[in-house]
């Protein structure tokens, strides 16, 4: 691994997101840690899973990633639109999750009484390859 | 566009019935039947797809444009119109991207714009089992950065200057840690990572570890090229699996991408990294019996000197740090050692995560600047105390900790400031209590943990903590006598003083703090044999206070075994021979007239 | 000593903790790990066991036995086929866990570190999970259970 390859693991990816973005890709990011699951993220990862292979939607991308840091609204999740500002939703079972992925995944009508907030936390101080 | 349809869904909810009761699905039969698309295109039913406002909807799938169906005439040539308007075949999924105006920014909720995250900062952005991700975050920059453009010295050097201070809970300086590691020159040295996040209460380290884990590796790596290690340990609890298979897989994909293992970014450092399990026992958070445990045996303190840092695991030098410390390396590595103290306060620079619980609305992992107070913590980040009970204590530090009350929450959180008031900040578990928690019953609580988990070396912590134990619980039970509180001071002191590790020395905290704050609480259980918040049963005489009685009747609901009896307009009446003592009704009742 | 053992538990699982001790005698400072699996084969273990491990690994028994009764992950009486597992950490505590155990107890049938006759359940007080955003919180299992209600905590038996 170089310098190089490094930088280029990170653009190939920037990249991609990039991409996805432009083709419309809208991506739910399903908050699984420990206590996530514990509170039913699985059933909300389910619901998602299988609402996306019934109807063969070919432009929502599944992610599981880490526990977005405020237990007492799991199970969580963000939704991310292209062209839009993400949404976080919390407090979700397999129903809330099914209507927000008509109303805000497939329509792009965000689901306002289930949602927590919209946007990312802060963004990090980002620090140049040199 | 026909071609690029494969599915149409349509809108089959009552509510789009209702506005125009239009069978969509023959409709679309009919006319797929009549373009002679049938045998292309699927039809599936669908939950509502949008608010519909005119007519139900049908969305093209799997590009996901949303159409309404507005008529049932001519419905053939609309359909023709609608798959003449898909442009793309992969069209966005929205015609128009809309936020609804009512969903609040992050920004503007405390939980969320309070906080400063450097360890967190990661969290619920990554997938933790994709190292490119991580990668893409700045990640294994800051090891490139290390092995390729400093010198070991330059390491603890930049480590040294950030102030970082160990997370576990002692605050000793990493930098110093790391320096004196390094001087000893017998090899192999190890580094050591403490995940037997034991406090209980406290789970910022399960959360780095399972959803940011290469972070974790990555501290280490730096720390054992800087110290000279070849060798690294997560020492890891048995009850965090999700952890365990988070670094797992975090170390083999390192391990592919030549993070790990031999000549690494090709600058001839070899480390590697294994994880240990560990098998439950709170003690095994104490550096020298987690070294003992991983040499498989029991785990228990050791004299000190010598430090862990000359004479550690195997009797070799060890350095060992803990999670959210190790987290915080590359970030010190990267943006540099004077960034890192710009932050916090002078002598606990950068941030602290507190892992907040207890009676507070919003219960999670906080992340903020050391030296932030503890009202900012509860109350705004915490967003108060939930229902309607009013704020009686915070719990700081666990077991070794102590509680704090409403006249200490101006205090900012460092290492050191919460000393003088008899707690500590500890590993960050933060536990709010409100009025329905009695402060004897928590350090009866706190006591019977570290007597369930002293490893049962030294006599004033395995014999002094159970008979202040028995104390506690004598006046739990109400036969405590007034002299009883001078005894569990003087016996508080006694384990304080002559135990042999820090966790016997610090175990009567939670008694000593609830006994300087909570003073009456426990007159109240000696003195009038009354437990104010009515938690300890032996204390509760079961009795309805007419006065206060508003003979409303929901105690007589809710018992259990029909001990209540009520009559319309008459106070609830409770009788003792029949009642379990279930304090059922004391929790229903909202004018707390049983007691 | 080791047909003793096959009574007790099987060829099988007697053939796998073989394997455990092999993998492990030479290497120093196992023990825990070797202890740690031969656990999940035989999920307890009994004086007996140890001892036949400890020969094994060329270890004396006093040794094995010092680490099987440290550490709270080891059992040395047989436990029910789902472990109910009550978090006792603090978040927990202060949201009534020490009712929801007794609750449990009594809808069980059992003690701590006993088994229900018939051999399903042993119910076992836990340190701290890490899952305290969810207090209280139950493990059956290898399901885990939060924001559990002490007055409906049966329930969880029946779903399991």
């Amino acid at each position: 691994m170089t310098i190089k390859e490094l930088s280029e693991i990170k653009e190939t990816y920037i990249d991609e997101r990039k991409r996805e973005l432009e083709e419309g890709v809208a991506t739910v990011d399903v908050h699984m840690g420990t206590c996530g699951i514990a509170a039913g993220g699985r059933n909300v990862f389910s619901a998602l899973q299988g609402e996306i292979e019934r109807l063969g939607v070919a432009n929502v991308k599944l992610r599981v990633t880490g526990c977005a840091g405020l237990c007492s609204m799991e199970p969580m999740i963000t939704v991310h639109l292209p062209g839009q500002t993400p949404v976080k939703y919390g407090k979700l079972d397999a129903a809330k999750t099914r209507e927000i992925f008509y109303s805000h995944i497939l329509g792009g009508h965000p689901k306002a009484e289930y949602a927590i907030g919209q946007g990312l936390e802060k963004p990090q101080k980002r620090v140049e390859i040199e | 566009m026909i071609s690029s349809v494969s599915k149409i869904a349509y809108c089959a909810s009552r509510s789009c019935k209702f506005r125009k009761p239009i069978d969509v699905r023959s409709l679309l039969q009919k006319a797929l039947d009549e373009l002679g698309y049938r045998d292309r295109i699927g039809l599936v039913e669908t939950e509502c797809l949008i608010s519909c406002y005119q007519g139900p909807s049908i969305m093209f799938l799997p590009g996901g444009k949303v159409f309404q169906v507005l008529s049932e005439e001519h419905f053939t040539e609309t359909l023709k119109g609608f798959f003449a308007s898909l442009q793309h075949p992969t069209s966005p999924l929205l015609s128009e991207p809309r936020t609804e105006k009512e969903i609040p920014g992050i920004e503007h909720l405390d939980f969320f714009a309070k906080q400063q995250l450097i360890v967190l900062r990661n969290r619920g952005h990554i997938d933790a089992e994709a190292i490119e991700e991580y990668i893409a975050h700045d990640g294994y920059l800051a090891l490139y950065k290390a092995l390729t453009a400093m010198t070991p010295e330059e390491v603890i050097g930049e480590v040294k200057l950030s102030g970082l201070r160990g997370r576990g809970g002692a605050g000793f300086p990493t930098g110093t840690k790391w320096e004196e590691a390094r001087k000893y020159a017998t090899f192999p040295k190890y580094v050591i990572c403490n995940g037997d996040e034991g406090d209980p209460g406290a789970f910022m380290d399960r959360s780095v570890m399972e959803s940011d884990p290469h972070a974790v590796l990555e501290g280490m790596i730096v720390c054992g090229y800087a110290i000279g290690a070849r060798r690294g340990y997560i020492y890891v609890r048995a009850e965090y699996p999700l952890a365990i298979r988070m670094l797992r897989t975090a170390i083999d994909r390192a391990r592919e991408k030549g993070f790990l293992g031999r000549n690494i970014l090709g600058t001839g450092f070899d480390f590697d990294i294994d994880i240990y399990p560990g098998a439950g026992a709170f003690v095994c958070g104490e550096s020298t019996a987690l070294m003992y445990s991983i040499e498989g045996k029991r785990g228990m303190p050791r004299i000190k000197p010598p430090r862990s840092t000359e004479s550690g695991l195997w009797g070799k030098p060890t350095c060992l740090n803990n999670v959210e410390t190790f987290a915080n390396v590359p970030q010190v590595i990267l943006n540099g050692g004077a960034w890192f103290r710009s932050i916090g306060t002078e002598d606990s620079t950068g941030t602290k995560v507190f892992s907040l619980t207890g009676a507070v609305k919003n219960v999670g992992l906080v992340e903020v600047p050391m030296g932030t107070d503890l009202r900012t913590i509860i109350f705004e980040i915490g967003g108060g105390i939930r229902g309607n009970a009013r704020f009686k204590a915070v719990q700081l530090g666990g077991p070794s900790g102590g509680c704090l009350t409403e006249q200490h929450l101006h205090l900012p959180v460092t290492f050191d400031s919460l000393q003088d008031a008899g707690a500590m900040m500890g590993s960050g578990g933060v536990v709010v209590m409100d009025d329905t928690n009695c402060m004897v019953d928590v350090a009866r609580f706190f006591t019977q943990f570290s007597v369930d988990e002293s490893c049962g070396k030294c006599v004033p912590c395995r014999v002094g903590l159970k008979v202040m134990l028995g104390t506690l619980e004598k006046i739990i039970v109400g036969q405590g006598e007034p002299s009883d509180l001078a005894l569990l001071e003087r016996q508080a002191n006694h384990i304080a003083a002559t135990s042999h590790c820090g966790l016997g020395q610090a175990a009567p905290n939670p008694v000593l703090s609830t006994l300087r704050y909570f003073h009456d609480e426990y007159e109240a259980h000696i003195r009038e044999k009354r437990c104010p918040a009515l938690v300890c049963t032996d204390l509760i005489r079961f009795e309805v206070d007419a006065e206060a009685c508003k003979r409303c009747g929901l105690c007589a609901k809710v018992c259990p075994v029909d001990a209540i009896t009520w009559q319309k307009k008459e106070v609830a009446v409770l009788h003792r021979e029949r009642c379990i003592r279930c304090k059922s009704c004391i929790r229903a009742c909202k004018f707390k007239a049983i007691h | 000593m080791r047909s003793e053992l096959v009574h007790q538990f099987s060829e099988e699982q007697m053939a796998k903790v073989d394997a455990v001790i092999e993998a492990h005698r030479k290497v120093p400072g196992s023990l825990l790990v070797a202890l740690e699996k031969a656990q999940d084969i035989t999920l307890y273990l009994p004086v007996n066991l140890q001892r036949y491990i400890a020969a094994g690994m060329g270890i004396p028994p006093s040794k094995v036995s010092g680490v099987v009764t440290f550490y709270s992950y080891f059992s040395t009486v047989p436990r029910g086929r789902k472990v109910v597992k009550v978090c006792s950490g603090t978040a927990c505590y202060v949201k009534r866990s020490g009712e929801i155990m007794d609750r449990l107890k009594q809808k069980i049938g059992v003690g701590e570190g006993e088994v229900s006759a018939d051999g399903e359940y042993s119910i076992e007080e836990v340190r701290c999970l890490g899952a305290c955003g969810l207090a209280p919180v139950v493990v059956i299992g290898e399901e885990t259970f939060g924001l559990i209600d002490p007055e409906h905590v049966e329930e969880i038996i029946e779903k399991t």
